[in-house]
């Protein structure tokens, strides 16, 4: 089971986030292709990151608390989730506070004409 | 580079992405900060249990801390390098401005979020209950093929 432990910390951020989406309303994961488009430059440029990062040895992994999935470059299956359930978190923790405090976060006017 | 380095100019180039590349502003909106504030709390504590368990390990090269994960003290913050913060802030105010990005430019705008639910509102929350009618801007039906 220590294998889970990574992932483990990921449903915990999973879980701790998720009841916003029925309890406040944020409606994120309804709107997933907006969600995936979000996401998708995140997971490019932080896997960039994390790849340099795991090939200059600025961090390393457990092999005992990770899953032990990895991709090209030493990249764990772990991290990968993590660039993905992170900012899913994120922007439902804004819909939240936008749901429960009403505030605006700039989305809510038509787009300035096409430049 | 280093972590330290790194983090830095990932902090820098968010502002500019925000700002002037999306143009979506949301370093001037409350709405953010308080955003941030409740997932930076969140995060020293599930980055606290990454790092202090050493699930995920640091080269003292490449920070300003020790390799040593300590709760507070020695460049680090919960366990976690104080650089974590950096890439935190990087990755989550990326993810809120591509967020607002789209909706922006039109896509999912709708259905709106909240208001929340009832039951919330008039007990835990202690706001004032909202109409129990369709959102502004859409029921969040309006999406439905």
């Amino acid at each position: 089971m220590a294998h889970l432990s990574y992932l483990g910390v990921l449903l915990f951020i999973v879980v701790g986030t998720g009841w916003l989406e029925v309890v406040l309303r944020t409606r994120v994961y309804r709107r997933w292709k907006r969600l995936l488009l979000s996401v998708a430059p995140l997971v490019a440029l932080f896997v960039a990151w994390d790849l340099y990062a795991i090939a200059r040895g600025h961090w390393t992994f457990d092999a005992d608390r990770t899953t032990g999935v990895l991709f090209p470059g030493d990249l764990p299956l772990d991290e990968v989730a993590f660039f993905v359930v992170v900012p899913i978190a994120a922007i439902l923790t804004l819909e939240a506070v936008r749901s429960v405090k009403g505030w605006t976060v700039g989305d809510e006017v038509e787009p300035e004409a096409p430049r | 580079m280093t972590y330290t380095q790194l983090g830095v100019l990932a902090v820098a180039g968010t502002v500019v992405l925000d700002l002037w590349i999306l143009r979506t502003r949301l370093l001037r909106r409350r709405a953010f900060w308080l955003s941030y504030a409740i997932v930076v709390f969140f995060q020293l504590v599930t980055n606290g249990l990454l790092t202090g368990l050493r699930i995920v390990r640091y080269d003292a090269a490449a920070i300003l801390g020790d390799a040593q994960p300590v709760f507070i003290g020695a460049g680090r913050i919960a366990y976690a390098p104080l650089e974590d913060l950096l890439f935190g802030f990087a990755l989550v105010t990326q993810a809120m401005a591509w967020w607002v990005f789209w909706g922006r430019h039109g896509v999912q705008r709708t259905p709106v979020a909240g208001p929340p639910r009832r039951w919330v509102t008039g007990g835990v929350l202690g706001t004032p209950p909202r109409d129990d009618g369709p959102a502004p801007g859409g029921s969040g039906d309006d999406q439905a093929p």
